[in-house]
């Protein structure tokens, strides 16, 4: 029977793992799953766009972030602790460390174009080629194809009969019968009038990140030009957090500071160029404030000053009117020329234009209706709106046991990457407090998950999930936007203004409004307290209220409506931990005026939460910190 | 920077039900107006310019122009992507041309054999990868 759009055609399917996405995580998990599983245990992979270009990888990468080469995952441990602050789990950054090369390899087996350094050009990685690296831990990439690349490995291992695309995942289902336990999920497709319901023994959430829970800094056309993709929208937090998943440091967050309106990447120009970044009075932020940077001490001595402290300097600048901050790049050009030939600077010129057309197009754009020109014209930099991840430069996310070998008791209640609800997993920029995995390290990650699951599946034969509410229930509640505008359009003469329901539009600005006013985004210099952080969760709850009455004219403002609701939980999420949290750990990506100092004796902690499924009630508390892997700050061990 | 279609080179993907702009887009943008069979995009300020739709549409009829709250009219970043190599044109606002190729892709597009030279599926209960076969994993 084929739908139509107020009474959709009911798809009930049942498999042994479910994978919610088709971005680099869940590329992982499905070539790892299916080799274990063989043709014993079915996998279904649904993903809200098409897998050749869905997820933050769709335009492309210039650089694999996490390539380990002769390094240690000790050292890897070090980093990304030092980048986030001195809290991170060393039992997950380990795991995807000591797994991330062999991922990397397959990559350039698939055909990922990998530069080579002299002397090995034709050498693969493997076979001990060495790569360009553009930092410690980064290697150079023609990336245009990533993508498209890693998923056709994906796609073929699975088999496309067993992949559905244009199917957007809007609820993990309970069962009924045990507990806190996984017994599927319900999406809807947004090409042809059907829900599907799917019961599933595992189900891995992968579905990215969140983008545009914060008012952007571009409110017009420009609005969707986000740094991280404007399509991922919170799905993986909002789902776990509605399915009484414990999350953790949803407080984190990422700002980063990119080249102005167009967001392009700014790391070619420190590290290929080596280029300053200065205040508009041309003084070196970073040494200027270095004395500042000690109240975050041990941090601000890592190897690298981590990235918020960075943003803590540059804003100082900024609020104290010393901008705009620029990217000086004629200065550094013209240090290059003196030992350089005009070949030779010509190549590294088309290197960072690259670096731009390969993953941030937007920026070239703006460069070219600017005639910016590099060697002529210094770029200002600007940190963005906030976003929330767990692969970047960031680690809020879901709270998931470790691998067996590895992990102390606490942080291990049965299968690795397992998040407290039984038979759910997640990977990539879903696991929480374990940044710095990026495209690579996300793919290992799935890849981990993918295999336990296949390990949770056999241990759990015997399971039948049976769903809490009856199909008809489900369908309702994922209808009602379609609901609510079929019986109430009529009564307006403008569709667009009605009394009786909301736009998914205005309910993403309402949303944009209030964290960027009240939950440290850019109109108040990321900066709240708790007297504001009140009304923000106001203003939340009232949305929470509204959303019963989003309406969807057509299924493309259904997938708006539930993705802003998604949004919408996600923020809760974040402005109650930021709530919880009474310090300030992350100076650059926000402000507690209220607590405006790092406080190690109290708060050098995981802050987790759960929200009750059946109540809708959050609790949130701290967890201890342990460092596995001994930290050292400025040569200090600490 | 929104795309936009050039109404005389969309020919509508020539009737078919879902076209390649359509298929393609991540954010559910590229509409066909089956009466016009031509397509558009239904929601400019959502566009991530990330250009897949671009580089996926067989007759080049799609372009993104600048977003015109921020940028100066005039630029252009125009791609020709093959299997192998993306060739880029960057117009600037006074008319400097630039152009740059890169390469894309080492191995011929559906040649991926994911499983084949590579191992079976080893101990489901230990934790190594299906292709670290054999190796032995660090411990911290
Ligand atoms: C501008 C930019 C630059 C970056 N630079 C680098 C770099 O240089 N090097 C590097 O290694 N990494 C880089 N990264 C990071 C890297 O892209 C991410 O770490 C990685 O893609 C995260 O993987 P993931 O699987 O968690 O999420 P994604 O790859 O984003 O995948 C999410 C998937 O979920 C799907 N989805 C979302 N919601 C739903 C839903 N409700 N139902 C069904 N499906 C859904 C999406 O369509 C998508 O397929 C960059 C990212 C960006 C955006
Ligand atoms: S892909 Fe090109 S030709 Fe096909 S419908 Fe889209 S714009 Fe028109
Ligand atoms: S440029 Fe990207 S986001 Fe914009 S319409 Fe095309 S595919 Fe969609």
């Amino acid at each position: 029977m084929a739908g139509t759009f107020g009474d959709p055609e009911i798809v009930e399917l049942q498999k042994d793992i479910l994978i919610i996405g088709g971005g680099m995580a869940a590329c992982g998990a499905a070539f790892e799953a299916k080799r274990w599983a063989g043709d014993d245990v079915s996998i279904l992979l649904v993903d809200k766009a098409a897998m050749d270009r869905s997820g933050a990888v769709a335009m492309g990468l210039s650089a694999i972030n996490t390539y380990l080469g002769e390094q240690k995952p000790e050292d890897y441990c070090r980093m990304v602790s030092a980048d986030l602050m001195g809290i991170t789990r060393d039992d997950l950054v380990y795991d995807v460390g000591r797994h991330v090369d062999d991922t990397v390899h397959l990559f350039e087996e698939w055909g990922l174009p990998i530069w080579k350094a002299k002397g090995s050009e034709d050498v693969l990685l493997k076979d001990g080629g060495k790569p360009v690296r553009s930092g410690k831990w980064q290697i150079m990439i023609n990336g245009e194809s990533y993508k498209m690349i890693v998923a056709e490995a994906a796609k073929k291992a699975l088999g496309i009969e067993n992949i559905i695309e244009r199917c957007f995942i809007v609820k993990m289902l309970l069962d009924k019968n045990e507990p806190n336990r996984v017994a599927g999920a319900v999406g809807f497709s947004v090409r042809e009038h059907k829900l599907y319901v799917i019961k599933a023994n595992a189900v891995l959430l992968v579905a990215g990140g969140a983008v545009n829970i914060f008012r952007p800094r571009s409110l017009g056309e420009g609005m969707g030009r986000t740094w991280y993709p404007v399509w991922n929208a919170g799905s993986t937090y909002a789902m776990a957090a509605e399915c009484g998943a414990e999350l953790t440091m949803m407080e984190n967050r990422f700002v980063p500071a990119r080249f102005k309106d167009g967001y392009g990447p700014v790391g070619a120009w420190f590290l290929l160029f080596k280029s300053q970044a200065l205040n508009g009075y041309g003084e070196n932020y970073m040494t200027k404030n270095a004395d500042m940077l000690k109240a975050f001490a041990p941090y601000d001595t890592a190897t690298v000053v981590p990235t918020c402290l960075r943003n803590h300097a540059m804003l100082k600048e900024m609020k104290e009117g010393r901008g705009p901050i620029l990217m000086d790049t004629p200065t550094a050009m013209k240090k290059l020329a003196e030992t350089m030939t005009p070949k030779e600077i010509k190549h590294l010129e088309a290197e960072a234009w690259e670096d731009f057309l390969d993953m941030c197009i937007g920026q070239a754009g703006v460069w070219a209706g600017m005639n910016i020109r590099p060697e002529e014209t210094a770029s200002e930099l600007m940190p963005t709106e906030p976003y929330l991840l767990g692969s970047h430069s960031g680690c809020c996310g879901i709270w998931v046991s470790g691998p067996e070998d590895l992990s102390p008791k606490e942080w291990q209640w049965g299968y690795n990457r397992m998040t407290t609800v039984k038979g759910l997993f997640t990977a990539g920029d879903g696991v929480g407090a374990s940044g710095h995995k990026f495209s690579s390290g996300s793919h290992t990650e799935g890849r981990i998950a993918g295999k336990a699951m296949v390990k949770f599946v056999d241990d759990h034969k015997t399971f039948k999930p049976e769903f809490q509410k009856s199909v008809k229930e489900i369908t309702e509640e994922i209808y009602k936007p379609v609901r609510n505008y079929l019986e109430h359009k009529d009564k307006t003469t403008s569709e667009d203004v009605n009394p009786y329901y909301i736009s998914p539009k205005m309910f993403q600005m309402r949303l944009q409004k209030y964290m960027d006013e009240y939950v440290a985004g850019v109109s108040t210099y990321y900066t709240t307290n708790a007297k504001m952080l009140v009304i923000g969760l106001r203003h939340l709850q009232w949305l929470k209220e509204d959303s019963a009455n989003l309406k969807a004219k057509d299924l493309h403002e259904l997938l708006r409506a539930w993705e802003n609701y998604h949004r919408l939980r996600t923020a809760e999420a974040h402005l109650r931990h930021i709530q919880f949290r009474e310090e300030t750990r992350y100076p650059g990506f926000f402000y507690r005026a209220d607590f405006p100092n790092l406080d190690e004796a109290n708060w050098k902690c995981f802050v987790n939460s759960r929200m009750n499924p059946e109540t809708g009630e959050w609790a949130l508390k701290k967890v201890p910190h342990i460092d596995l892997v001994e930290k050292h700050y400025g040569g200090q061990k600490h | 920077m929104p795309t936009f279609v050039y109404t005389d080179k969309c020919d509508g993907c020539k009737g078919g039900q879902v076209t390649a702009c359509m298929y393609i887009c991540p954010h559910d943008l590229m509409k066909l107006d089956t009466t016009r069979m031509k397509a558009f995009n239904q929601e400019p300020e959502q566009c991530w310019e990330c250009q897949c739709c671009v580089k996926a549409c067989p007759q080049q009829a799609i372009e993104v122009r600048a977003y015109q709250d921020v940028v100066p009219m005039g630029g252009a970043c125009i791609p020709l992507r093959t299997e192998q190599s993306i060739m880029w044109t960057i117009k600037f606002r006074d008319g400097e041309v630039k152009r740059f190729k890169f390469p894309v892709r080492t191995t011929s597009v559906g040649s991926i054999d994911p499983y084949g030279n590579k191992p079976g599926a080893g101990n489901l209960n230990d934790e190594l990868l299906f292709t670290e076969a054999g190796k032995t994993l660090l411990k911290i």
